[in-house]
């Protein structure tokens, strides 16, 4: 189909795989900065303002994306995808930017948060809106029977980006006191990203369209509705359903266990130290990015299928053992403490309230600072665990994270070839980008809330296990997927559009 | 294999009622009603985000497949 070379796709993954990256930088960085943006524009004793933040981290992540898929896909179908994707990045890049520049809630009140909700939101519209377009502009650039590799690229984009967000992240607290991050060092990673839009910006103004989609508007074959005849003709309509609850359903929760939830499992059940756990993922990441290319590369020589049912399989099977060796490695009751070391301190703040401080270390080197805090007003009391891993401890979960990312790699470095080799040039944005931000940001978004529900449930039932119940959320979620998969989909994509 | 995609159709159909009375009366409502104001939106998101596509989105994927939709076609 296409007569790209390979120097010519090389430059066309360079800049659509740029500008995802950096569209993905952009949404993690407000995820990763979550607590300090919640103190400067959200203060919790304000009812309203909590009520913006909880909104703004759900509702960008969820509800806007697929919306910024059917309007950015929409457009993307009737003018061209060049233009669409440019249009994305210059909203996530200029939203992205504008974040980083609100003067704070103390500064200017109310308008604080609903600023910084707004832009959150439009940071979703344009996410919608970026992903497809990038995938369906890779794939109708590459070469016959290697759309699976080429397109691997962009499947790095959300990981690579992740990656560098906790860098650039860690690199900005390194170079700043504790004191200045906290005071306006936080806005430097926002800041860092309209460089990045700009430089990116460039180089996609340069870019041809789409040879494929220039041969459709030449033709006279372009679609004038996609919506309506990707959701409103039953033929198209069946395909985005199989290619929802067939595959980005089970990848969605599968892509935010192995990234999000492990995560979130290591400070907040294990109570590892915060910085220790940015980094071993930042390492898990770092190995497990270059199987994407390899399992995009393999899903053109065995076909998608196989490949992302084994990672959805695999994920299922082995993920009740891997968090339960994964606890195992913090549980202090499986430790020897050196009691000579243990100390409590205790001492009064200048408003009464008593902070008392235990002190544990255990022969493995893995130290365990419990901080309790009496309020002076006897209402309530606060308490907080930090574990710091030994180095051996630290590599067991390096590992165990990487199996996850590995399982990702399997699901999700195929999906965007699987997904645009399903629909007909004319309407492949938009009929692409829906089922792939409702798998991710609906089904995957919502994992962290209802895995956590899950085991707050359990904990208060006294399970002893209560720890491994969040996962039976993605568990079924990945085996209905994994079963409509096995059975609808077929291996050899007789209705390969491309 | 025709034969299965349309039996496990039927599956899809029960699946998504199960579905809408899980999302509705286990997770939606109690959180609805909850004084939390994270449980609030939690509980819009799945009364009004989740439960309409499982409900709508599977429930008519089964009834493809029980009309035999996704069947393979014989050349």
């Amino acid at each position: 189909m296409s007569k790209t070379s390979t120097k010519g796709i090389w430059k066309v993954i360079s800049a659509s795989s740029m500008g995802t990256m950096i569209e993905w930088y952009d949404f993690y960085i407000f995820g990763s900065l979550a607590v300090v943006i919640s103190t400067k524009f959200f203060p919790s004793d304000n009812p309203t303002a909590a009520f913006l933040s909880t909104l703004a981290t759900f509702a960008a992540g969820f509800v806007v994306r697929p919306f910024g898929a059917l309007f950015f896909g929409r457009l993307g179908d009737i003018i061209g995808r060049k233009y669409t994707f440019m249009a994305t990045l210059l909203l996530m890049g200029g939203s992205t930017f504008l974040i980083g520049c609100i003067p704070s809630y103390e500064t200017i009140g109310f308008m604080a948060p609903l600023l910084v909700l707004i832009l959150r939101l439009l940071q979703g519209l344009a996410l919608g809106g970026e992903y497809g377009g990038a995938a369906t502009y890779v794939a109708e650039h590459a070469p016959v029977g290697q759309k699976g590799y080429w397109t691997s690229w962009i499947q790095t984009t959300a990981t690579v980006g992740l990656f560098i967000s906790l860098m650039v992240i860690l690199a900005t607290k390194n170079v700043l006191s504790a004191e200045a991050f906290d005071s306006w060092g936080w806005r430097v990673p926002f800041w860092v990203s309209i460089v990045m839009v700009g430089v990116s910006y460039l180089i996609r103004k340069n870019m041809d369209e789409s040879p494929v989609f220039a041969k459709a508007k030449k033709e006279g074959t372009t679609s004038t509705n996609p919506l309506k005849e990707s959701f409103g003709n039953r033929y198209n309509l069946k395909f985005v359903l199989l290619a929802l609850f067939g595959a980005t359903m089970g990848q969605g929760v599968v892509w935010y266990t192995g990234q999000f939830y492990a995560m979130s499992f290591m400070k907040t059940v294990m109570n590892i130290d915060s910085s220790q756990v940015d980094s071993l993922l930042g390492i898990a990441l770092l190995l497990g990015t270059p199987f994407f290319i390899v399992f995009g590369w393999l899903s053109d020589k065995v076909g998608r299928k196989y490949i992302m049912m084994s990672g959805m399989l695999l994920a299922i099977l082995f993920y009740r053992p891997i968090y339960k060796m994964m606890y195992n490695t913090t549980d202090v009751s499986y430790k020897t403490e050196i009691v000579e070391q243990t100390s409590q301190n205790v001492e009064r703040t200048q408003n009464n309230d008593i902070i008392t401080t235990l002190s544990k270390t255990y022969t493995d080197g893995t130290s365990y600072i419990e901080k309790k805090t009496d309020f002076a007003d006897k209402k309530k009391s606060q308490s907080s665990i930090t574990i710091n891993i030994n180095s051996a401890d630290e590599w067991t979960l390096i590992f165990l994270v990487f199996i996850q990312v590995l399982f990702v790699t399997m699901v999700y470095g195929p999906i965007a070839a699987f997904l645009v080799e399903m629909f007909p040039t004319k309407i492949r944005y938009t009929s692409m980008s829906l089922p792939y931000h409702v798998g991710n940001g609906i089904f995957g978004g919502l994992l962290p809330a209802i895995s956590t529900y899950f085991v707050t449930h359990s904990k208060a039932a006294g399970k002893s296990d209560f720890y491994l119940d969040g996962l039976w959320y993605p568990i079924i979620i990945a085996s209905i997927c994994f079963v409509i998969g096995m059975v609808y989909i077929d291996n050899k994509n007789k209705i390969n559009h491309l | 294999m025709n034969t299965i995609k349309q039996a496990l159709g039927i599956l899809w159909v029960i699946l998504a009622v199960a579905a809408a009375y899980f999302c509705v009366f286990e997770f939606g409502l109690p959180k609805l009603l909850s004084d939390q104001q994270d449980d609030l939106v939690f509980g819009i998101i799945i009364l009004f985000i989740l439960t309409p596509l499982i409900v709508l989105g599977l429930g008519t994927f089964g009834y493809f497949a029980v009309i035999g939709e996704y069947n393979n076609k014989r050349k």
